[in-house]
């Protein structure tokens, strides 16, 4: 199955006349959005913070890695794996500290995130340790990383969307007022960090075929810190604006190719930049629609304002 | 060898310790965690290298200029951008983004201005040691426990017996009240950035005496955060006791047990005291505090 499917993404790029080079951006990009897509449902619209989620795609990474290697499971069989994995660690852990506040939720992550590396790096007869573990087939090509992007964009849609995603909104706005009116706070934060867990999970899982080579130090603190910079730079509370932040941090650096070194330092200017001047980041608390952007760029011919930012409180 | 241990365990708490009470102070404060607060320690280590071994200055003055550059850097961080952000009235959320993008801009800056590379002081302390009681102990593990020492209890003795001390309890209880009642509370902030930014200079250089100094040495910061919450966060006392506690307890595992899962130990030590005793060991109302 995977070779026919390969075979089938071959022909389309090459049809298309896509280099690999350009599919490898792509897939690094559909990784990012998938996994930034978990981390706005947890950050931009619950606004809970983990620094944890590199923990979770390592956790993705790994289950999807020993499955299809050790087990020949189907590759398809072992990302929903790997996710479901994220999932049940996250719903085990967000039990027991969603109950504690801010910071101390926070640093618990944090703490589970490193704990995940060391473990991971420890357990050298499962994981092969900071070696690395090689061997994974090539399952994550161009077209399937696609598929899954617009997949998990559309579920995080409809779950933003639905009766749980509001009750998500409601918690960000004012905790105890949601509680009031009949929210259970505890089980809607705990939903949206599985759900993101799954996300960054099923990112993880796409990683490691994509690479077919994973170690445990690339699931470091600083990825976490990547994954919420990019959810910020974006725009908190936007789905949309989410996707364009993780497109522009996977893009940009291939452009600017010899301004490599000084990436992570631009991410951390742009980050304090867009937290002291515009918290709500390129695209935050609207989404993105063909008929705003078409009203913006008519208005900006009759030299209006910006009746954008009136029309964008409906998503508040 | 235990003794041995206890007081390499206890030096190095002492340096948790330092950066724990700055952090535990601005905590108390402004009900954020303040992530680059380990950056400053980084950077006090830096600028002392940088005088120390770039420039002809003795170890002593440039250690000195270290805690300086530690104090300017943590002072910069709140005048440019906490303040703004506090301005625009926003969640706490926003202030702990701009925190970690701050962190990542100092790691990232040390590292294209001085390269990966691990650098050192000019002497050499940390091989030489004494014997007391039939242990070896490092003469840099007795220096830095002394060090520790004096500035805490200094730092104590501000906190308790002056009227800057009073007024940063006050802000620190009831921030509306304490402005009623004619504190200055921005200035008072500033202030306290100031000496959280001296300690973690101290912290730096004693931590960079005893190990290296390298570009992430700032994620120290984290055992910081670990040991405020164990000992409750908000409460100098408690950092001081839970600094201690975490450096024995890092020291006998990675003694005794492997050096590899020191931090995992630290980091499931944590999780185990929010579980058990979420407002840590001297700390009080944490629905509160949290």
């Amino acid at each position: 199955m995977l070779s026919v499917f390969n075979s089938i993404n071959n022909a389309f790029c090459n049809t298309l006349g896509i280099s690999s080079y350009m599919q490898g951006v792509v897939v690094l990009m559909c990784i990012n959005i998938i996994a930034v897509l978990g981390m706005s449902v947890l950050t931009g619209f619950t606004r809970l913070f983990s620094f944890g989620n590199a923990g979770f795609m390592s956790i993705g990474a790994y289950t999807a890695a020993i499955l299809t290697v050790r087990y020949d499971v189907n590759f398809l069989v072992a990302i929903i794996l790997g996710a479901i994995a994220a999932g049940f660690v996250a719903f085990c852990l967000g039990s027991i500290t969603l109950r504690l506040k801010g910071d101390y939720f926070l640093i618990t992550c944090l703490g589970f995130g490193e704990c995940v590396r060391v473990l991971f790096n420890w357990t050298k007869n499962l994981t092969g340790g900071s070696a690395g573990f090689p061997g994974i087939p090539a399952y994550s090509n161009m077209l399937f990383s696609v598929v899954c992007c617009i997949l998990a964009f559309f579920i995080a849609w409809r779950f933003i969307h639905s009766k749980y995603g509001r009750n998500l909104t409601s918690i960000r706005e004012n905790e105890v007022a949601a509680q009031a009116v009949g929210i259970n706070a505890f089980r809607t934060k705990r939903l949206s960090f599985v759900f993101s867990a799954i996300y960054a999970g099923w990112a993880g899982a796409i990683y490691a075929g994509y690479l077919m080579y994973i170690v445990p130090s690339a699931f470091n603190l600083g990825k976490s810190c990547e994954l919420i910079t990019t959810t910020v730079i974006g725009g908190l509370g936007s789905l949309t604006g989410s996707v364009l932040g993780a497109i522009l941090v996977t893009v940009l650096p291939e452009v600017f190719r010899s301004m490599a070194n000084y990436r992570m330092l631009l991410y951390g200017i742009a980050v304090v930049l867009v937290i002291m001047f515009k918290p709500s980041g390129l695209y935050g608390y609207k989404e993105f629609s063909l008929k705003r952007t078409i009203a913006w760029f008519r208005n900006i011919g009759k030299g209006k304002g910006k009746p954008a930012a009136a029309e964008g409180k409906e998503d508040k | 060898m235990f003794f041995q241990q206890l007081i390499t365990g206890i030096s190095v708490g002492g340096i948790y310790a330092l950066l724990a009470t700055g952090y535990s102070l601005i905590y108390s404060l402004l009900d954020f965690s303040n992530w680059s607060h380990g950056e400053f320690a980084m950077v006090g280590a830096y600028v002392a290298i940088v005088f120390s071994t770039m420039l002809p200055f003795p170890f002593l003055v440039a250690a000195m200029l270290g805690v300086a550059g530690g104090a300017l850097v943590s002072w910069l961080t709140e005048k440019v951008v906490y303040r703004r952000i506090r301005s625009t009235g926003g969640p706490n959320m926003f202030l702990m983004i701009g925190a970690m993008g701050l962190s990542s801009v100092f790691q990232q800056a040390a590292n294209l201005i001085f390269t990966g590379q691990y650098r050192s002081y000019p002497f050499k302390l940390p091989v030489s040691t004494i014997k007391i009681a039939g242990a070896y102990i490092g003469v840099l593990d007795l220096i830095s426990l002394i060090i520790t020492a004096v500035v805490l209890i200094f730092l104590m003795y501000i906190i308790n017996k002056t009227q800057f001390g009073l007024n940063v309890r006050g802000i620190a209880c009831n921030q509306w009240g304490a402005k009623i009642l004619g504190v200055k509370v921005d200035s008072c902030i500033s202030k306290v950035f100031i000496l959280a930014g001296c300690l973690a200079g101290v912290a730096g250089i004693l931590y960079g005496a005893k190990y290296n100094v390298w570009p992430t040495m700032g994620n120290i910061g984290l055992k910081a955060f670990i040991s405020s919450v164990l000992g409750g966060l908000g409460s100098v006392p408690g950092a001081i006791l839970g600094a201690v506690l975490l450096g024995i307890i890092e020291t006998l595992v990675s003694a005794y047990v492997s050096s590899s899962l020191r931090d995992f130990f630290s980091f499931a030590l944590l999780i185990v005291i929010l579980l058990v005793k979420p407002s840590g060991l001297l700390g009080v109302d944490v629905q509160d505090k949290a």
